[in-house]
């Protein structure tokens, strides 16, 4: 885990690579530079539309290219994406599941210096209650380029929540990935951390910390929150009896809410969430964010041995 | 236009009224001023203009239709019906769950609706879409679209604007139904849009101002937006709310209501005198 890669870099390079296929094309609303889709508009400038400061405009827009048989990647920040253009993801793109595929990039507070306004946690709950989208939140490099690739290979509306800090490569180059198949990426027998996006890396570097206590923790990675993987959460519910959610994003509607949907509805087990808790985030360096909103190995590990204690 | 092309034109646009009212009123609700005001606009792209075929709905290589005023749902599902997408007698099933003529236009469920709408503004939009994906694939289809005048209060119709221009969409061709009223009231009172003209002609628009129920005008005005080149052509469509119903006529308490039983048959006994008298 000695690489580090934004998601959002592995988002660019992957559009860049799939650009071949003549039926993508790829919008972006004045922040190519920093979504990465311009490594697209480099090798495939007649095929890459900035549609200006409009983001809303910029998803109906990738509807009607869509009605008309393009696989259409549409990027900005996710706070603009799943916040200010929902309605028009919602009544264009999820309504009538047209094939589009949102590519949004700064999601959580790791964004950092530009603040709380800039820094979406609901996302995943807003893209997630809308019918027939799928929600796609991948954990490093390697598991972006591909989900980039399965997005593009699969009909219907897909939200893609990728980063803006380098984060470890986690993933062998080569790995394999199923759309709504999480990946265990460790055994083990006493409690299972489920993460997903930037919150992975940590929860395996909790799992060591717990290993040293003794404690076996199963580490899952649920890069497609929806349609979610209930068979790896239930089969981790009923062999280790206690199961802990990590993201950066609200503990409202989240991972967590996912998580526990499936749990409360088929194995009932001890739960625990490690996320942003109902509040706003806020401007700083990223990584001091990340201790000052717990999104650290160090409270993954506090809070799981408090579950263990509830079994 | 010829006279008897004229002639059937007006025939269609008086059974596409019809339909309009039979929906609204087994319906109960929906929203017939502004479906009225918008017939004789639909009946010359469906029946003239419009390269479709209604056995073949999803042709890739169709002309386009977006109603971005999407409530106006009637008259595109009469204007469908009489077109043969689907059978007229269908359009008494509009907005029950019985039937697959959901309230405001789906493009899943009704054969020829080419986009859903209902959120005003979006609809644009993906025409603007539509139209930018057939200039990368060298489509030679063109795209056309149906605004309310209250609709240009939407802030994302003029995002739309920008980048239709922007993008040089020759094959967009859209209409505002510009019948002066809205739900509220009047559009100058409830949030005024003037000058709407003006306001196109500034986005970059080549802007036509007709009379939407003169099948010459608007003949003329289609014609005129295929030759012009480099820019999309909006077209103004001066209407009548509620046109060919008298009681309904410039009333803006229909632009969301329906009919009672013999308001009903008052409409239906008048458009049917009109359909006569041809």
């Amino acid at each position: 885990m000695s690489e580090k890669i934004a998601t959002r870099v592995a988002y660019g390079k992957a559009l860049a690579e799939i650009g071949k296929n003549e039926n993508i094309v790829v919008l972006d609303a004045d922040l190519s530079g920093s979504t990465k889709t311009d490594s697209f508009k480099k090798q495939y400038p007649e095929r890459h539309f900035n549609i200006g400061i409009a983001e809303g405009n910029m998803m109906a827009v990738a509807a009607g290219m869509a009605s008309c048989g393009k696989t259409v990647f549409a990027s900005t920040f996710a706070v603009f994406a799943a916040g200010r253009a929902y309605d028009s993801i919602r009544n264009s793109i999820g309504y009538p599941h047209l094939n589009v595929k949102i590519g949004a990039t700064h999601a959580g507070i790791t964004l950092g210096e530009d603040g709380a306004s800039h820094q979406m946690v609901e996302d995943i709950a807003l893209m997630r209650a809308i019918p027939g989208m799928t929600v796609i939140s991948p954990a490093d490099a390697v598991s972006t380029n591909a989900m980039v690739k399965l997005a593009a290979e699969m009909y219907g509306p897909v939200y893609l929540r990728l980063g803006r800090l380098d984060v470890p490569v986690i993933y062998e180059a080569g790995t394999q990935f199923e759309i709504g198949k999480g990946n265990q990426l460790k055994d083990g027998k006493d409690i299972t951390i489920i993460a997903t996006g930037f919150m992975v890396a940590p929860a395996l570097k909790a799992a060591e910390m717990l290993k040293e206590d003794g404690v076996s923790a199963r580490v899952i990675d649920i890069h497609t929150i929806k349609p979610i993987d209930s068979d790896i959460i239930i089969k981790a519910a009923k062999e280790t009896g206690a199961i802990i959610t990590c993201e950066e994003h609200n503990l409202f509607g989240g991972l967590g809410s996912a998580v526990s949907e499936v749990v409360v509805k088929n194995h009932p087990v001890p739960m625990e969430m490690v996320g942003i808790e109902d509040t706003f985030g806020e401007s700083g360096k990223p990584i001091e964010l990340v201790e000052k909103y717990g999104l650290t190995p160090e409270n993954i590990y506090k809070k799981s041995k408090a579950l263990l204690n509830r079994k | 236009m010829d006279d008897r092309t004229k002639l059937e034109l007006k025939k269609t646009a008086t059974k596409i009224r019809m339909g309009i009212i039979t929906a609204v009123s087994s319906a109960g609700s929906g929203h017939p001023g502004g479906s009225l005001s918008l017939a004789d606009i639909l009946a010359f792209l469906y029946f003239r203009e419009m390269r479709i075929d209604p056995k073949n709905p999803k042709d890739p290589d169709r002309d386009r239709f977006v109603l971005s005023k999407g409530h106006c749902t009637p008259g595109l599902y009469s204007t469908l019906a009489n077109r043969g997408y689907f059978p007229v007698e269908d359009l008494t099933g509009f907005r029950q769950t019985s039937s697959y003529l959901e309230g405001h236009p789906n493009m899943d469920k009704v054969p020829g609706v080419d986009m859903s709408t209902g959120s005003l503004g979006q609809g644009i939009s993906a025409a603007v879409g539509m139209a930018l994906a057939g200039k990368t694939d060298k489509k030679d289809y063109r795209v056309y679209a149906a605004l309310g005048d209250g609709e240009l209060e939407e802030g994302q119709v003029w995002e739309a604007a920008m980048a239709a221009a922007h993008y040089k969409l020759d094959n967009l061709t859209a209409f505002v139904d510009y019948n002066g009223l809205q739900i509220d009231g009047k559009i100058t009172d409830v949030m005024n849009p003037e000058p709407i003209a003006d306001k196109f002609i500034a986005f970059g628009w080549n802007v036509i101002e007709i009379d939407a129920h003169d099948f010459d005008q608007i003949e003329d005005a289609v014609n005129k937006a295929k030759e012009t080149k480099g820019k999309p052509t909006m077209i103004l469509a001066h209407s009548i709310k509620g046109k060919g119903v008298s009681y309904m006529e410039n009333q803006a308490s229909w632009h969301g209501s329906a009919p009672k039983k013999e308001q009903t048959e008052q409409a239906l006994a008048e458009l049917k005198d009109y359909l006569n008298s041809l």
